[in-house]
């Protein structure tokens, strides 16, 4: 229901074409030959090997990979969370240092803050600016993402799918020019998934962030991305990036679809036969 | 009653009522039954607190134990949660101090007494200090578990959005960790009016503890002794109703288990 109240309310706000972005190829961020290694029990076990990244501004490229191969673990380090053990990250020719509210982190799990309202999370990193601005960017973002009427609700009273919303809302709210989403719908149902999945792109293109989305799900990645980064079992290394060149919105029965998709699965290694 | 449900609005008054109603009935037919001259019965203990009302001395005593148990308990939460918070954020000062909380942890305040009066002479000070230490290391314990135990990934959020360390601490890690700092609370507080007794029945000479041996002392009262214990009991359970009121809030109600 509010679903639908937020995809309409939002539908005059989205004003570029799906494929604008195509056009402007500017770097924006350049991972290069990133090695990351935990230490476990005296041993080093090698995360990411060699890893080599580049992304344009206002891409939204997938970084897919199987389970337990250091997704997260390079989506920490470009995020400044976690320094390399080799290799460095530039955004906007500046090598990462740490965390920056510019670029903004959605976590696997549930990142909102609990004793917080929706509201009072959604302007949790406005302090900087004064109460009738704030006030003004809550009530924004609460519309974009369709939380209307749940301004004063507790993160307890929502339902997964609307926590999720939430903290796509509150990363939103400072204006980043980056979102870092580490699988954020993976612990959805599938039909709320796919609901999201639209929600991102609707979000995205109205306010044209550089995204990078980490998932293990190759449907979902060929479906949101401009770019598919294909990683290795671990210790990963990026195997293939396919560029997924299908207009928004995208027909998920087109025979593009299908082949791009396919190559991935093949390109992993699985029939697509279960 | 209904047992599967919400019981009726009357009902969770009623058989709370009901039960206690039936234990006074039992109290006293037991001393009727039993003859005995020494143990009082309900209706002794009635006139018994009459008594002290009309004597002025119960509203009196019930103020003073409740001022010591503040000033102690108060005192040991404002220096304990923010000693707990910061060792709770620094790992390598806990490791240093933890071994000695650890060894004065269980201590019984009891076993303080002597020293106390030492210390502090015999009055008001010695059970203030006693109380203050009974709720000191629940409240410092339960603060360090509380920042120790604030998941990474809320520490990782505050600290994107450019949160100094300072900022952090009040607004992440402070409010992340305030469900165990509340058990905390609550446990201490019972711990407290357990000890305020004890200590007045040695310390000081005002106060519900006092009052049990007082009434013991001079003439064998057992009318007073019992219905100071019972006002020590009524007034515990109002203390912990404050508590539970409190862990109702909606900004902590996320920490605690939903029995409602
Ligand atoms: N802090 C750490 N210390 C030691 N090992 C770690 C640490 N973090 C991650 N690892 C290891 O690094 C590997 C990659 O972990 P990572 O979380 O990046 O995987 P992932 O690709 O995100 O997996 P998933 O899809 O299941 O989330 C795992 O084998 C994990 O055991
Ligand atoms: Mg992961």
């Amino acid at each position: 229901m509010e679903q639908t109240m937020a995809t309409t309310s939002m539908a005059k706000t989205v004003m570029v074409p799906a494929q604008a972005t195509k056009q402007t190829l500017k770097p924006k961020l350049r991972a290069e030959g990133i090695d990351m290694a935990f230490t476990r029990d005296g041993t080093s076990v090698p995360v990411l090997e060699n890893v080599k990244l580049e992304v344009h501004e206002g891409e939204f490229v997938c970084l897919l990979g199987p389970s337990g191969c250091g997704k997260s673990t390079l989506l920490n380090v470009i995020a400044g969370f976690l320094s390399p053990t080799h290799g460095q990250v530039l955004i906007d020719g500046e090598a990462v240092r740490g965390p920056d509210p510019r670029r903004i982190f959605v976590f696997q799990e549930r990142g909102v803050f609990p004793w917080l309202t929706v509201e009072g999370n959604i302007g949790f990193g406005l302090f900087k600016l004064s109460k009738k601005e704030r006030a003004e960017r809550i009530a924004h973002y609460i519309t974009l993402v369709g939380l209307q009427g749940f301004e004063k609700a507790y993160p307890q009273e929502l339902s997964g799918g609307m926590k999720q919303r939430l903290e796509v809302a509150r990363a939103l709210a400072v204006n980043p020019d980056m979102l870092f989403l580490d699988e954020p719908f993976g612990a959805l149902d599938s039909i709320t998934r796919l609901i999201m999945r639209r929600e991102l792109l609707r979000i995205w293109e109205a306010e044209r962030k550089t995204i990078i989305f980490v998932t293990h799900d190759i449907e979902e990645a060929v479906q949101l991305s401009d770019r598919v980064v294909v990683m290795s079992a671990r210790p990963a290394k990026i195997q293939r990036v396919v560029e997924i060149d299908i207009a928004h919105p995208r027909d998920i029965s087109s025979s593009r679809y299908l082949e791009l998709r396919d190559g991935i699965f093949e390109q992993i290694g699985l029939a697509h036969k279960v | 009653m209904t047992l599967l449900g919400q019981p009726m609005k009357w009902e969770r008054y009623f058989w709370p009522l009901f039960a206690a109603g039936v234990l006074l009935l039992l109290w006293h037919f037991s001393v009727r039954w039993s003859h005995t001259k020494i143990f009082p019965s309900p209706v002794d203990v009635v006139r018994g607190t009459a008594e002290l009302i009309r004597k002025g001395v119960l509203l009196h005593y019930v103020v003073d134990s409740l001022r010591r148990v503040s000033a102690g308990y108060l005192g040991a939460a404002v220096l304990a949660i923010p000693a707990g918070l910061l060792l709770g954020w620094y790992p390598a000062a806990a490791a240093v101090v933890n071994p000695t909380i650890q060894m004065l942890r269980p201590i019984s305040p009891i076993a303080w007494i002597p020293v106390s009066i030492i210390w502090f002479g015999v009055g008001d000070l010695a059970a203030i200090y006693l109380i203050f230490l009974a709720s000191f290391f629940s409240i410092l314990v339960a603060s360090i578990n509380g920042v120790r135990n604030v998941p990474s990934m809320y520490r990782r959020a505050g600290r994107n959005f450019g949160l100094s360390p300072a900022k952090l601490i009040a607004r992440v890690v402070f409010p992340a960790a305030l469900p165990q700092v509340i058990v905390g609370l609550r446990i201490a507080l019972g711990i407290a009016w357990l000890v305020v007794v004890a200590a007045e029945m040695i310390a000081v000479d005002s106060g519900l503890g006092y009052l049990v041996i007082d009434s013991r002392n001079s003439g064998k009262r057992y009318d007073l002794v019992v219905a100071a214990m019972i006002l020590i009991g009524l007034t515990g359970l109002a203390l912990d109703t404050i508590f539970r009121r409190i862990e109702k809030l909606r900004s902590v109600r996320w920490g605690f288990r939903n029995e409602s």
